[in-house]
């Protein structure tokens, strides 16, 4: 698949779905999206960039093996919850800033929660296709 | 009180503790700790009755509170009484042995556990030390395990006292639940309740059940014959004293509650004399010394059950005095048998002789037992036999005929354990045997003796022992007096009779390979070779019912599950499906919905049939797409994302992995596809009725509407899906993201990890 | 349109059923997928489907006031679908490894493990 227009086109789809993802991430909380679907739509978008450009460019692109995230989102979206528990409030208790960002919303700690989400969903998804396919 | 019933446990368990030196020392001076308990309940036994709480499981009926009284002492006598004479020889009869130290720990627990069952007054914590002692018996005869005889042995005894003991945990909860307590002296107190009780029948039958399994009546006697395979000192311990006769206290402690009923005294009085009378003429037939002990023990716990079982304050008064009576004669009898197999190596009456020219105390010891086993004054067995006859013959004939008979045969059974091997002239092999060490022939020799004293001092045991036992179980005071003379009445010519009748037959009985083979054939047809054909006809059902089920085809299973689901929903539709339709269901369809329903069910069908790998997953990725437009059409945009992405990516997955993976099979049409296809396609068709069902109901929206309604105000979010996700149901989002997670290191570690060369089983 | 997706449920259902009845390793794979999105699809049946009418509040209100679609089998659904993937990548990768290891995929020839 490693077609000239594919391996172009996937230089600057790369950047582009990654902030797609996460603006569908972001706005998760108030429209269609979240940390699933933003997740797996990252995943997919290095998924096309090992397609066009094999998986070792991808490799050497994100620097960290994709495993990695795994215990990152986990640990995050698991501290998000216990968050509160330091202010005395029950386990995820949600708590948040008072004003308002743009795209956002409120920012609290469920969207802390959600990135976690979308870090293991990636690193997952991740794992288990760039696995198998270097096991070929 | 307590702590004194958790010592040998304590004990066991630091018994058990391996060392390298001083094994034989410290096995010997285990036999202090029954002698501890021995003076420390003889000391306490002035306060007898006492009870003692001790609270166990607190929102239970269970507690482990001690009575301690007349019977219970009486008990705890020979357990610990015999068992300090048991714990010596054994120290000697071990000497050497390699497991010696183990021999001895799971004698100390199966005391301690005896102790327990004996002082508990709770039904629960009582089951719980007979299932123990049951346990430990099964270590304790199965010791020479390296001997296949002696592992089945083991195994039957476990069975037929384990499973009899779980029948007797129903009788005890029955009993429990209609007396509404669980401590059998409050049991005691409201008597009347529990007979008149319908469940009467069955509670008592229950734990009848239980103790006669573990008393050895017939037809469950066949395991005591059985369990001989143990070392001497454990069958003297076991079945003399102790174990066996766990059974004769269940039934005697309980009398007072469910005694006194026709039921309950025909029941005992057929079993027991049943067996007394069958195992006693087993006996007979015997040339080795601990099977003829065996069937004798047999026969004498027939004997108690018996006297149980008439009831008359006579009778209990006979059973009281030869419960002691017997366990001091027979283990007397099992520990000479045990000298003699361990200095000659042969058990076999018919072998030897002249022994007591080489081992004269122990022969005393052997004759002493077997005088008080034939009840010749002026041993106290003699005082047993005659209370034995006087509590018959107020029943009539045929009872005592039957008790005499019974005894005229222990009588000889006796001789021919306890005299017979050192009666006449010694074996040119046996010249060079000797006595073995004091440790060895006092015990015996002590026993025995004190079955003569206490028949020339009855007075030593009347008030101490033999009187609050018989309060025990009647539930009255003792007013009569033991003694050796009673003038010239009929009980002194049964007496003269048993006695006589006994010797004579001693005489002509000669104890021979031919008369052994007879017993063992007659053996074909006795219950043992019955409950073992029921065994084994268990074993076969098991196997074979294992072998349809679990056949090791996946197929298989699924098709038995799929059937069992089929046939219990359809049962259950059958009756409550009305397939009505109401306009719940008429949603209209519009041409893309039809189109993409129809799109739907065209991949299904290619992702079925096609021969292709790569025609199915492409199908596959289709029916994915189309149902993601269903979630579309049907307000659900989070639902179609996801779906849409995941579709991707398990395409992916598959054109990944695709070419490494085999072709199909082809599917032919075969008669397991039809069969397939029926049982796939009724079990599809069950399910569109159901959905149907429930869309007909209503639904209860509740909970989506506390969500709808509270995602703003309480979490600051318009998306619900998205709010129940990262918030409401936040935590159980983590531990679906850690199973994804799990799934991705698994892929990685099938795929990346490599096992040591030496583990592969590539 | 009920009437119409019961069917299709009962269609995924048995062809996920029958798939799993094959010899064959990946059509059970298969057969997995089917019943998975067979499951989805009932439950989200069962929470009544309603057209036009996403659970998302509207700018305007702090509420939902108008009827809507349930949130709760969307948001069951939503996991569902993401583990599957996790479950559908692990047995796909379990089957490959199995098929190197006895050289068949066969299942009725695996089920002698000891011999392996």
């Amino acid at each position: 698949m490693r077609t000239l227009i594919l391996q172009t086109a996937s230089k600057y789809l790369l950047p582009l779905l990654l902030l797609f993802s996460i603006f569908i991430l972001l706005r998760g909380h108030y429209l269609p999206g979240g940390g699933f679907v933003g997740g797996l739509i990252a995943s997919i978008a290095f998924i096309l960039h090992a397609f066009a450009n094999g998986l070792p460019q991808t490799r050497n692109l994100m620097r960290i093996h994709p495993g990695f995230l795994m215990p990152v989102g986990l640990g995050l979206s698991f501290l998000s919850g216990l968050f509160p528990m330091f202010l005395n409030r029950p386990f995820m208790t949600g708590i948040w800033f008072a004003e308002k960002v743009a795209v956002i919303g409120s920012i609290g700690t469920a969207l802390f929660f959600d990135i976690g989400v979308y870090l293991v969903v990636i690193g997952a998804s991740l794992t288990i296709i760039f696995t198998i396919s270097e096991s070929n | 009180m307590l702590i004194a019933l958790l010592f040998p446990f304590l004990a066991a368990a630091l018994l058990a503790l391996p060392v390298r030196e001083k094994r034989d020392l410290i096995v010997r001076l285990s036999a202090l700790v029954p002698l501890g308990l021995l003076s420390f309940f003889i000391y306490n036994s002035q306060q007898t009755p006492t009870m003692q709480r001790n609270a166990w499981l607190r929102d239970m009926p269970v507690s482990l509170d001690l009575y301690f009284d007349g019977l219970s002492f009486l008990f705890i006598l020979l357990i610990t009484g015999i068992g300090t004479a048991i714990f010596v020889y054994a120290g000697a009869y071990m000497k050497g042995h390699a497991y010696s130290q183990r021999l001895m720990a799971f004698l100390m627990l199966f005391m301690g556990a005896m102790l327990g069952v004996v002082l508990s007054d709770n039904l629960i914590a009582l089951f719980v030390f007979w299932e123990l002692t049951s346990i430990s018996s099964f270590f304790l005869i199965g010791f020479n395990n390296e001997n296949e005889a002696s592992r089945k042995s083991a195994l039957t005894a476990l069975a037929v006292t384990g499973s009899g003991g779980l029948v007797m945990l129903i009788g005890f909860i029955g009993l429990g639940e209609v007396a509404g307590t669980y401590s059998i002296q409050e049991i005691i107190a409201q008597r009347d309740a529990v007979v008149n009780h319908t469940a009467y029948g069955w509670i008592t039958g229950l734990i009848l059940f239980g103790a006669i399994t573990k008393s050895a009546q017939f037809p469950f006697h066949f395991w005591l014959p059985g369990a001989m395979k143990a070392p001497t000192p454990v069958s003297a311990y076991l079945h003399s004293a102790t174990m066996v006769k766990a059974g004769i206290y269940l039934i005697a402690r309980l009398t007072p509650a469910l005694g006194d009923t026709p039921f309950w005294n025909q029941t005992l009085l057929v079993l027991g004399g049943v067996t007394m009378l069958y195992a006693a003429f087993q006996s007979l037939f015997h040339k080795d010394m601990k099977s003829i002990l065996a069937y004798s023990t047999v026969s004498a716990l027939g004997i108690l059950v018996f006297l149980l079982g008439i009831g008359t304050s006579a009778s209990i008064l006979a059973a009281s005095v030869f419960i002691l009576v017997h366990g001091l004669y027979k283990a007397t009898l099992f520990l000479v048998t045990g000298i003699v197999d361990h200095e000659t190596g042969s058990r076999d009456v018919s072998q030897l002789s002249g022994l007591r020219k080489v081992m004269l105390p122990v022969a005393i010891a052997g004759l002493l037992a077997a005088i008080s086993n034939a009840g010749i004054p002026p041993s106290f067995g003699f005082i047993g036999k005659d209370l034995i006859y006087e509590a018959t013959e107020l029943k009539g004939h045929l009872l005592t005929a039957l008790a005499v008979l019974t005894n005229i045969f222990l009588l000889v059974a006796g001789f021919l354990a306890g005299w017979k091997p050192f009666a006449g002239p010694l074996q040119p092999e046996h010249q060079k045997v000797h006595l073995p060490e004091m440790a060895m022939w006092l015990p015996p020799l002590l026993l025995a003796s004190l079955g003569i004293l206490f028949g020339l001092f009855p007075q030593l045991i009347e008030k101490t022992i033999v009187a609050p036992v018989f309060q025990s179980i009647s539930g009255t005071a003792f007013t009569g007096h033991l003694a050796l003379w009673h003038g010239f009445n009929f009980v002194l010519l049964l007496s003269s009779i048993t006695i006589v009748g006994g010797l004579v037959l001693y005489f002509i009985i000669k104890p021979s390979t031919a008369l052994n083979s007879f017993i063992v054939k007659s053996e074909k047809f006795g219950p043992k070779v019955i409950l073992t054909g029921i065994a084994n006809g268990f074993d076969l059902f098991a196997r074979l019912y294992t072998k349809f089920f679990q056949n090791g085809y996946l197929r298989y299973y699924i098709i038995f599950i799929m059937l069992t689901l089929i046939g219990l929903l359809g049962f259950e539709m059958w009756h409550y499906t009305t397939l009505e339709t109401n306009n719940r269901l008429a949603t209209e369809v519009t041409f893309y919905e039809g189109v993409t329903i129809f799109i739907l069910l065209v991949s299904v069908v290619i992702i079925v049939f096609s021969q292709s790998r790569l025609a199915s997953v492409a199908a596959l990725g289709v029916m994915g797409l189309a149902i993601c437009i269903v979630f579309v059409f049907y307000s659900a945009p989070d639902l179609a994302m996801t779906q849409f992405t995941i579709d991707t990516l398990t395409v992916i997955l598959f054109v990944l992995v695709l070419y490494k993976l085999p072709k199909f099979i082809p599917l032919r049409f075969t008669p397991h596809h039809i069969r397939d296809a029926v049982i796939a396609l009724g079990f599809g068709a069950l399910i569109s009725i159901l959905t149907l069902e429930v869309l007909t109901k209503n639904v209860n929206r509740e909970i989506s509407e506390f969500y709808a309604a509270n995602s703003y105000v309480l979490a600051k979010g318009k998306n619900v899906v998205n709010v129940i996700l990262v918030d409401f149901r936040g935590a159980d989002t983590i531990v679906e993201i850690a199973v994804l997670s799990i799934a991705a290191i698994g892929v990685f570690s099938l795929l990346k990890l490599r096992l040591p060369k030496k583990e592969r089983i590539e | 349109m009920e009437v119409l997706l019961a069917i299709v449920i009962g269609t995924l259902y048995a062809a996920g059923i029958f798939m799993i009845l094959r010899r064959s390793l990946v059509r059970l794979i298969i057969g997995l997928i089917l019943l998975g999105n067979g499951a989805n699809l009932l439950i989200f049946l069962l929470g009544r489907i309603a057209k036009g009418k996403p659970p998302l509040i509207p700018e305007d209100a702090n509420f939902m006031t108008a009827a809507y679609a349930d949130p709760i089998p969307q948001a069951l659904i939503l996991t569902a679908i993401v583990i599957s993937f996790g479950l559908q990548a692990f047995a796909i990768v379990l089957v490959k490894r199995a098929y190197r290891v006895v050289k068949t995929d066969d299942i009725d020839q695996m089920n002698a493990t000891d011999d392996v």
